[in-house]
């Protein structure tokens, strides 16, 4: 079964070939099952595929399967292929099931929609994108599939092509994420010149053999393909595409900018991280870059009134703290996070959406929301539960085991870098209270907007699933006090090597602080907005308070600053040179010529006596020349 | 002689298809595609049937070789080959033929057998081109190529079509007589040295010269090549005559004519001058990738469709000469593919601006918008050309501006890292022309019918042909590879006295 | 019979020459600049006129006849063109005749 490895990126392919050569004459019936039906054939042969990959592992705990020759120059080799281990056996199982999921609540979701089948087709080509680019054996290949996605989500971000405003946001997230791309293609430069192949596997042995601990061209190359993580998973200082890219569908949002497009550069390090532990600075950059992200968008998700927006920040926070995980070299926290980030914020997307679609005029603005519990209670125990595992709160969520694993290993990192694990503490602390800010909003208090509409079965049922994997999901992996559950270190141990042994005691006390944080988070939410007390909302009102929360609303304002450094001076450029100043040059001559043309053509007067006169007075001037000569 | 005729069948087909449209129009039309056809055919011929490589000392393996006596006197003949090179190149020549004939169909209604005929000749003399291997043939056929080109656009093209035609009749010949004396001072320094006065390709490789004089007569070459390429400075004629020129003529000019440029570039410059190329190598790629970058900016600003995508050309044309100058084997092939992939890519997208053009009568960006609701084959297939044109990987475009720039990084990591950056670029006026033509509200003024069948056939035969490109482009690289093993032959000895030269 | 220097009989047919050119150069009616023109041919013919006396030759008086035979041809060419011209332009003012103005 393992041989048929790349059935899983082809069923989607050929769904959305379909749809998409159909060009939207199928009946909506037809486009729903091709739109989920290829997705659901790729999660089930993953299934198989991973139960057989566990059962009995290929020898060295990995698979590869060339396709096809790709290019063949020289030296340059890359082929079209497939590599799957624990690393990719896990992101590939998420990505088609919690991709079935999403698209099985698409089709409801959706419904009636004039775009339907582009709909799907676009998400189809998405997965199967997705997958490529988590299956690639070689470096050039994951670059196909890292594009593609980056396309599928412009396609998907701009899907309400009529409004100009969804248009920008997709552009946006596409320049955005590609100024990181360019990084990563110089990268591949560099590790091709200088290691003489993209094939993943090869380059990494290499790699460690050719390379010194710590050598200058490592940490160029991994600075570079740094710089593509960042623009695709959203990280400073490319993050700022990700709260905009909100303007695409609901379910387009939960998928791409959730659950597994934004996590591809937290895939491309972990999958890299042979290299990056030859460039330690580098690795500690990544760590640094994460700790400052997750800080950053957890206060500008503490002030977005779209629930949305608050969704996209709380992305991007907890991407940061997989960057902390990568950074400090906890590479199977970083995934585990991933794993339950991908149930628990797909949930709280899904969860999003189905209140919204069920809001008059599909409002957004969680102050114009209210009193949803009793109305809305699928919506609001998914939400619930997905908020529960996104604070962490202990012991019944998947988030409070893998935000836990990244704290021990960051606090375990050594003493040197206590600043690192205190801003995930403190996030932390601001994620629950951001979260259960919006779940008491949204969910208690006097209702604001009416209610239309009701529930179908394919809205229910994904919502149930991901919610019962958001909280069994952290069960592979428990710490010591906890049981001390290694299934999923020990999985991933093939790829990232043993797991390190946290010390006892300490990891308990941690493990304390850690739950109280979460708890306290809450608790203050609810003291903050269940029982808001004057004096708050005073203190709210007063001016630098505002200025401060209209500075978090900005996301920290980097996007005025690109704007004037980059976006203005570029438009500038074009604007004046609009016409093509070079062309004046040639332009110029041809004036040039026609003055001239203009001042001998003054000489042709038509009358003749001037003729006759120029005439003597030329054989005058040759006459008295030839004289006096 | 199977290679005199790829060039006389279109030339014959263009005598027949005047008198015929006398007939019927479509008989013009009928008989320009049936001499495409028969073209091709020879060409599979050519290809099929050859026995094995003919060795050429100093010149390479070819696929077919001609050669006959035309003006001894002076040392002329009519000597043409067929590489791998010119094969791929004649292939793009004879498949963009075929569609700048179908989309002529319901466009050009007047004057219709001329406008036939100048297509033909026209085509002809590209072949010609790719086929000389004696420079004054090759001189002949680019002018053959170019006196038809000016017709079409004089004759057929939009509003302000003669200012059009005249700058590029102007450019083209100010750079023709450049590479004419260009090829008189390269013959007649030959002749002082060995006593032989000749113009053949093979004998004047290795032509013996002082460094300066090479410089001089490379430089000629230089510029009248990229003149046509065309790189930055001297690309302004470009966007004016692919605007004014009808569909076809901008297809013919984009898909084929601007790769005469980096044909010659290939095959002349380097091999006949390759320590002056290399010396140069530097200044060249610099002005690649100005073009790149510049080109990319011009094209985000522009308001007409066709002025955009003529200057992404530009920026697409600056790869190839990234490459060209690179010039080891990544980026050589890249430069065949980037050629290949733009000739189909562009020319799509000027099928797709001409049929937008046929049913809006604008080309005004500013006046479309919100396309796709009512055309949403034209707006998916333009949507999806300009995607290619932004280099996404898994379509052509991207395999070429990739190996050149891998290539590139290999002699001048610098000239790279800035081409790469031309790639945001591409995809911000990629981006730009899909939102401002297609996306965005629908407006009343725009109802007007999608795609015809003809016009989607072509279309999806292009399309393939980017996916196949971008998916499977080693066939195209093995065959590619035995005309650029020729010109690394050709420079090898010599470059092998540049030690330490990491190509 | 006392011989006059050349130079002095030289500047009767220079004045000649001269009053025709100025004649050309400022009349502005047709009749008068093809007298003018009339009198430059006449001082080249007396030109060669001296010249042949000077040197005893016939050969100066054979040129003389050719200019004779061609001013005359001149003159009825001229003077159709000036008819035609009086015809179409109703005056024969040569300044009116300028539709070759660039």
């Amino acid at each position: 079964m393992i041989h048929d490895l790349w059935l899983v990126p082809a069923f989607p392919l050929l769904g959305a070939a379909i749809l998409m050569i159909s060009a939207g004459r199928l009946p909506s019936r037809a486009v729903a099952l091709v739109g989920v039906v290829p997705v659901a054939v790729s999660a089930i042969v993953s299934a198989i595929i991973g139960i057989g990959f566990m059962a009995a592992p290929p020898s060295g705990h990995a698979f590869t399967e060339i396709l096809w020759r790709w290019i063949a120059i020289g030296g340059f080799r890359p082929a079209v292929g497939l590599y799957l281990d624990p690393l990719s056996l896990v992101m590939m199982l998420v990505v088609t099931i919690v991709g079935f999921l999403i698209l099985l609540y698409s089709t409801e979701f959706m419904a009636g929609d004039e775009g339907y089948s582009r709909f799907f087709a676009y998400m189809n080509l998405f997965v199967s994108a997705m997958l490529v680019l988590l299956l690639a054996s070689n470096l050039l290949f994951l670059y196909v599939g890292w594009e593609g996605v980056g396309l599928c989500s412009y396609l998907l971000i701009g899907f309400w092509y009529q409004d100009a405003a969804n248009g920008l946001a997709a552009r946006k997230a596409f320049i955005v994420t590609r100024i990181g791309d360019t990084g990563l293609m110089i990268g591949l430069f560099v590790l091709f010149t200088h290691l003489g192949t993209l094939d993943i596997q090869p380059l990494l042995h290499r790699a460690a053999s050719v390379w010194p601990h710590g050598s200058a061209i490592a940490s160029l190359a991994t600075a570079l393909l740094l710089i593509g993580a960042l623009g695709k998973s959203a990280q400073i200082p490319l993050q700022t595409w990700l709260p905009d890219a909100m303007a695409g569908p609901t379910p387009v949002s939960a998928l791409i900018h959730a659950a597994t497009m934004v996590t591809a550069g937290v895939y491309l390090i972990a999958r890299m991280h042979g290299l990056y532990m030859l460039a330690p600075a580098i690795q500690m950059t990544v760590a640094a870059i994460g700790a400052a992200t997750l800080f950053v968008a957890a206060f500008a998700a503490l002030n977005q009134h779209d629930i949305k927006r608050i969704l996209a920040y709380s992305t991007v926070s907890q991407i940061g703290y997989m960057f902390l995980a990568l950074g400090v070299g906890a590479w199977t926290a970083a995934i585990f996070h991933f794993m339950a980030h991908a149930f628990f914020k797909a949930l709280l997307f899904l969860a999003a959406g189905a209140i919204t679609m069920r809001l008059e005029h599909h409002e957004h603005d969680i102050f114009r929301m209210g009193g949803l519990a009793k109305k809305l209670p699928v919506a609001f125990w998914s939400f619930l539960i997905g908020s529960a595992s996104l604070a962490a709160l202990p012991l019944v969520t998947a988030g409070f085991y893998s935000k836990e694993m990244i704290l021990s290993e960051t606090w375990a990192h050594g003493g040197a870098v206590p600043i690192l694990w205190a801003a995930g503490l403190v996030t932390a602390f601001v994620t629950a209270l951001y979260i259960f800010r919006a779940v008491f909003i949204v969910f208690f208090g006097e209702a604001k907007t009416p209610i239309v509409g009701r529930y179908g079965i394919r809205i229910v049922l994904p919502l149930a699933v991901l919610s019962v994997l958001a909280v069994i999901g952290g069960f592979v992996e428990t710490p010591n006090g906890l049981g001390g559950v290694t299934i999923f270190s020990r999985f991933m141990g093939s790829v990232f090597g043993p797991a390190p042994l946290a010390a006892g005691a300490t990891e308990t006390a941690l493990l304390v602080f850690a739950s109280l944080v979460s708890l306290s988070g809450v608790g203050l939410a609810w003291l903050l907005y269940m029982r808001p007390a004057p004096r708050f909302a005073a203190w709210t009102q007063t001016p630098s308070v505002v200025a401060w929360r209209a500075f978090f609303l900005s996301g920290w304002g980097f996007d005025v600053v690109y704007d004037r450094l980059v976006v203005r001076p570029f438009l500038y450029v074009v604007r004046i040179n609009r016409h093509d100043a070079i062309d004046d040059v040639y332009t110029g001559i041809a004036e040039a010529s026609r003055g001239l043309h203009r001042l001998l053509k003054l000489t042709q007067t038509g009358r003749i006596r001037w003729y006759a006169g120029w005439l003597a007075a030329g054989s005058i001037l040759t006459i008295a020349v030839a004289v006096i000569r | 002689m199977m290679l005199v005729w790829l060039i006389l069948i279109p030339l014959l087909g263009g005598l027949l298809a005047w008198p015929a449209a006398r007939l019927r129009a479509a008989a013009a039309r009928w008989v320009s595609l049936i001499a495409m056809a028969l073209d091709l055919l020879v060409l599979l011929l050519v290809w099929l049937r050859h026995a094995g490589p003919i060795e050429i000392t100093g010149g390479g393996r070819w696929i077919a070789m001609f050669d006959a006596p035309w003006i001894p006197q002076l040392g002329i003949s009519l000597r043409l080959g067929l590489d791998g090179l010119s094969l791929l190149l004649i292939l793009l020549t004879i498949g963009l033929g075929f569609v700048s004939v179908v989309i002529s169909w319901t466009e050009i209604g007047e004057r219709v057998g001329a406008f036939h005929f100048n297509l033909l000749w026209t085509i002809a003399g590209t072949i010609g081109v790719f086929l000389a291997l004696d420079l004054f043939l090759f001189f002949f056929a680019w002018e053959i190529m170019l006196v038809p080109m000016y017709f079409l656009i004089a004759l057929w093209g939009h509003e302000n079509r003669i200012y059009a035609a005249i700058k590029f009749f102007l450019f083209t010949q100010g750079s023709g007589l450049l590479m004419l004396l260009a090829i008189l001072a390269l013959v007649f320094v030959h002749q002082r040295t060995t006593g032989t006065l000749t113009f053949d390709y093979f004998r004047l490789l290795g032509t013996r010269m002082s460094p300066s004089t090479e410089m001089w007569i490379m430089l000629g070459f230089f510029i009248a090549f990229i003149v046509k390429l065309p790189a930055v400075p001297f690309h302004t004629w470009l966007p004016d005559a692919h605007t004014e020129a009808p569909t076809a003529g901008s297809v013919i000019l984009a898909g084929i004519m601007l790769k005469t440029g980096a044909y010659g570039l290939l095959r002349f410059v380097v091999p006949l001058f390759p320590l002056a190329a290399i010396r140069f190598a530097p200044i060249a790629m610099l002005l690649g990738v100005i073009g790149i970058i510049y080109g990319a900016l011009l094209a985000f600003g522009q308001n007409d469709l066709k002025r955009l995508v003529a200057y992404s050309s530009v920026s697409h044309l600056g790869f190839v000469l990234l490459g060209v100058f690179a010039w080891n084997a990544l980026a050589l092939q890249g430069a065949v593919m980037q050629m290949l992939a733009h000739g189909v890519s562009t020319g799509a997208l000027f099928i797709m601006v001409g049929a937008l053009q046929e049913r809006l009568h604008t080309r005004d960006m500013r006046l479309m918008g919100g396309l796709w609701a009512n055309m949403p084959k034209l707006s998916a297939i333009g949507m999806f050309f300009a995607i290619a044109s932004l280099g996404l990987p898994g379509l052509g475009n991207f395999i070429g501006e990739f190996l050149i720039l891998i290539g590139t990084f290999r002699v001048y990591p610098a000239f790279a890292v800035v081409g790469t950056l031309g790639v945001i670029a591409a995809a911000a006026y990629a981006l730009i022309l899909v939102q401002r033509a297609f996306h965005g509200p629908p407006r009343d003024a725009v109802a007007a019918p999608d795609l015809r069948a003809r016009h989607l056939a072509v279309m999806a035969a292009l399309t393939v042909a980017i996916v196949y490109l971008g998916v499977y482009p080693q066939p195209v690289f093995d065959m590619a590879s035995g005309g650029l093993a020729n010109l690394q032959t050709a420079t090898h000895g010599v470059l092998k006295l540049a030690e330490g030269d990491p190509r | 019979m006392t011989t006059i220097p050349l130079d002095h009989v030289l500047i009767l047919p220079v004045l000649l020459f001269a009053l025709g050119v100025i004649g050309v150069l400022v009349r502005r009616n047709l009749v008068f600049i093809l007298m003018s023109i009339e009198i430059m041919l006449n001082a080249a013919g007396l030109m060669f006129i001296i010249a042949g006396a000077r040197w005893g030759q016939p050969d100066g008086q054979v040129m003389f006849l050719l200019v004779l035979t061609l001013a005359a041809a001149e003159v009825s060419v001229g003077l159709a063109l000036i008819i035609r011209i009086r015809h179409r332009l109703t005056t024969l003012d040569s300044d009116a005749a300028d539709l070759l103005q660039g």
